[in-house]
């Protein structure tokens, strides 16, 4: 259903500019969206989109422009006034309690009461019937923990639909859903579009914008780059408005595949399993070789990755690194034999915030050096500097807290602590998930870059289309097993799709 | 967000500053320092002479808070270890004294880092075990009376001097430099910054977070140790009961006071040691006033709020606000 154009829009905002210091974040941006429409808010790391949230959320003060819902202009100095005016957000990461019920998350704060104390059953009640709005039926005493991030996701959204908002912001809602949870949500956000209540969408997928959106708003640089209709806005211009140049369409065509000799192996793993866990599997990892690992979210391809680097301890299995049987039980010895791992989890799991780009950048090397040869500042500088200039971190200011940058920005820095220990096998667990279209493309010209240096790769990823490009073999795993494992010509993602689906592809 | 920097120091110094000038005021004969038989005598020496427990602790105390920990058994270490510590000192040579001493101090380190890195203990119910239990078992040693010690070996570690300077006050420093210089000389501060700061991050980056961990609360229990000696050394006996009572509490204070977050990650040493010499500082400020030492109490935590409002970020914010407005 195409929302009513004739109608004043539900938000309107003009001319919102927003400093910090001297660097313009936001100069005269415009946006509109209307009751009852799903509009995209695209644009490269750095194009402004989470300054323009937080302006309007009343996160950020903004220094000029209007911001008018439904006709009547509005600035929230908080959050909570934005709430009240009837803009909720819900971001990236789900700002929910894991360790309370799914009726107290959704009631937190504003729980019904009689004679001060909390109606429990009320609530519990009133928690069932706003879910199955959404069409979700969730047992509502549970832990939220123990739901999987989508559930997670969609109970943020029913909380925040339920603050009576009226325009709703998804902030990459969908990072690390998989395809059939991006569908539930899909449907949740038609639902609520429905309703009339219009829907803010950020999101780095451009399959997603063209699967929900309406109309499409382009950042870049802090300016409007203009606002179109999904449905006449073919992709390659989105793009270009988006990166302001034209992208070669080459990250979506197969490098031919050359039948040439396989490189030696570097790293051997049988029968590697731990109960529980992940079933036992094998996995041959050679020089200049991209092995990628697909698999429906939760199907075991982190587990994988956590086993081959000995960040979690086998209980079965034998590993041989050039040709010499190992042990590998913690993540120090994977380093000693020259492995390195990006992980999935980048806030909890990569970056230590507080500390500099620098720091992060040194940080493996030095581990893997020992405390009692410390690299000299002098050192450090130049190996910060040259990963700097090499991956184009950006701000290129060595000496600012990792934490201060953009999710692209910080995966470029957990390459350089990786790639600065000179590896011979780099595990990559989801290397692309939240970063813009720009990064994602020269984090993707880097795989295959460090695959020609003769480095061994493994690669998990969520996008079939990206594995597909660049892997020589595929493992696919499905329920925390491997069940199939795709090479040379076999690997295309209908083929991916199938063994994923437990279906063997028929030669058409 | 709000990341902290690396400490610059200014508050700290300008608090220690502001107390001398009080102390200076209130006794003008504050900065007199005269030398007899040796030894330097006046009111600036006795802050630093009676500092340096709680400046030896502090050194240790900062390496486990920004590992995220926190270790409440140093004043029991200290009893433990000044027992020995008196009751060998008669019938022992120094050198064996101090190593049974240190010995078990390095012992009680352990306990504490195995419980807390090996085992997964929270770190503040771990060492409240050794907190309880330590004094006991000092009182078990000295089965319960004050020992009593002349040895003028030991003695001389709690009254004596080089080229002038108090034996405590030598031994702190000696104990800063030496940790600097394993912390700072070494990729160790890195490594306990990057730890504190995302322990799993640092793991998975390769760092022995673990060995690391146990190592450090065995630092900070090599220090109490030291302290204790120092303590008995100077009252020529053990108190099992008083003897670094509730120390452990003006050793944390030091720390945040110079300026390392409960919360692990970035630290400082030096501040850390700068924060005891405040805490100290006010200590003797108030004693040379003539006020009763309960004011001390009142006054201190009133100094602690002050030196941590002046560090909080969104203070710092609100101030540059303020100031822009000004203009």
């Amino acid at each position: 259903m195409l929302p009513d154009v004739s109608a004043p829009p539900l938000l309107e905002i003009r001319g919102l500019s927003k400093s910090f210091g001297p660097v313009h974040a936001l100069e005269g941006v415009d946006l509109t969206v209307r009751g009852g429409e799903i509009h995209a808010l695209l644009g490269e790391n750095g194009a402004g989109k989470s300054t323009l949230i937080k302006a309007l959320t009343g996160i950020y003060s903004r220094d000029a422009g209007t911001v008018r819902l439904a006709g009547e202009a509005i600035a929230p100095a908080t959050a909570d006034e934005a709430v009240a005016a009837g803009i909720a957000t819900v971001y990236q990461e789900v700002n929910l309690l894991p360790n309370l019920s799914v009726a107290q998350n959704l009631y937190l704060g504003r729980q019904p009461t009689r004679f001060g104390l909390v109606q429990r059953a009320e609530m519990r009640r009133r928690a069932r019937d706003l879910l199955a709005g959404f069409g979700l039926s969730l047992d509502v005493d549970a832990p939220l923990g123990e739901y999987s991030v989508a559930v997670q996701s969609l109970v943020a959204i029913a909380r925040a639909v339920d603050l009576s908002a009226r325009v709703l912001i998804l902030d990459e809602p969908t990072a690390s859903l998989d395809a059939n949870e991006v569908e539930v949500l899909f449907s949740v956000m038609r639902r609520l579009a429905a309703r009339g209540i219009g829907i803010v969408f950020v999101t780095h997928f451009l399959d997603q914008v063209y699967a929900v959106c309406d109309r499409i708003t382009v950042l870049r640089n802090g300016r409007l780059v203009g606002e179109r209709e999904t449905a006449r806005l073919p992709r390659l211009e989105l793009v270009h408005m988006m990166l302001g140049r034209e992208l070669s369409e080459a990250t979506h065509d197969r490098a031919p595949v050359v039948d040439e000799a396989k490189g030696p192996v570097v790293a051997a793993f049988q029968g590697i399993g731990k109960s529980g866990y992940l079933a036992p599997f094998d996995l041959t990892l050679r020089r200049g070789d991209v092995v990628g690992l697909a698999g429906l979210l939760g199907s075991g391809r982190t587990e994988t990755v956590r086993l081959v680097f000995g960040a979690e301890r086998a209980d079965c299995g034998s590993v041989a690194v050039d040709g010499r049987p190992v042990r590998l039980t913690n993540p120090r010895e994977a380093i000693r034999h020259g492995f390195g791992y990006c992980p999935e989890e980048r806030k909890t799991e990569g970056i230590v915030a507080e500390l500099t780009v620098r720091e992060n950048i040194v940080l493996a090397l030095q581990a893997r050096r020992g405390i009692l040869k410390p690299l000299a500042r002098r050192e450090q500088d130049e190996i910060a500097r040259r990963f700097i200039r090499l991956l184009d971190i950006r701000p290129a200011d060595p000496e600012r807290p990792i934490g201060l940058l953009s999710g692209g920005n910080q995966q470029k820095v957990l390459l350089a602590r990786w790639l600065a220990t000179e590896p011979r096998l780099l595990i990559l667990d989801e290397p692309t998930r939240g970063i813009d279209v720009g990064a994602h493309a020269e984090i993707i010209r880097l795989i295959r870059q460090l695959c020609a240096e003769g480095m061994a790769l493994l690669v998990v990823s969520s996008e079939l289309e990206e594995i597909a490009v660049y892997a020589d073999e595929v493992a696919v795993l499905r329920d925390r097993a491997h069940v199939a494992m795709l090479a040379g010509a076999d690997v295309s993602v209908p083929a991916i799709l199938a063994a994923i689906a437990g279906e063997t592809l028929r030669a058409a | 967000m709000t990341l902290r920097q690396p400490h610059s120091g200014v508050p700290q110094i300008i608090a220690l500053l502001v107390i001398l000038a009080v102390n200076w005021i209130v006794s003008p004969q504050f900065f007199d320092i005269r030398l007899q038989d040796g030894r330097l005598f006046g009111s600036l020496i006795d802050v630093l002479n009676r500092g340096a427990p709680v400046a030896l602790l502090s050194i240790g105390m900062v390496l486990v808070i920004a590992l995220r920990g926190i270790d409440l058994s140093v004043g029991a270490v200290m009893a433990i270890c000044g027992a020995i510590a008196a009751s060998l000192a008669d019938s022992h040579s120094l050198p064996v004294t101090l190593a049974a001493a240190l010995g078990v101090g390095l012992l009680c380190g352990l306990w504490n880092g195995i419980l807390v890195a090996g085992l997964g203990i929270q770190p503040i119910v771990a060492t409240l075990i050794l907190m309880v239990a330590g004094r006991g078992i000092a009182q078990l040693i000295t089965e319960g009376r004050i020992v009593t010690f002349t040895d003028p070996a030991l003695a001389w570690i709690g009254g004596g001097s080089i080229v002038g300077v108090p034996a405590p006050v030598a031994i702190t420093a000696v104990m800063l430099l030496v940790t600097l210089l394993l912390v700072r000389g070494t990729a160790l501060g890195l490594m306990i910054e990057a730890t504190g700061g995302n322990e799993r991050a640092s793991t998975l980056a390769g760092i022995g977070t673990r060995a690391m961990t146990i190592a450090v609360y065995v630092w900070c229990s090599l220090c109490a140790a030291m302290a204790g000696v120092i303590a008995a050394a100077d009252i020529l006996g053990a108190d099992a009961n008083n003897a670094g009572l509730w120390l452990e509490l003006d050793a944390i204070l030091a720390v945040v006071i110079g300026g390392t977050s409960l919360f692990g990650g970035r630290f400082s040493i030096s501040l850390a040691v700068l924060g005891a010499l405040i805490i100290q500082a006010m200590n003797t400020g108030i004693l040379l006033s003539g006020y009763p030492p309960q004011f001390n109490l009142v006054v201190k935590a009133v100094v602690v709020m002050a030196v941590l409002l002046v560090q909080s970020p969104k203070l710092a914010g609100l101030s540059a606000a303020l100031r822009r407005r000004a203009r």
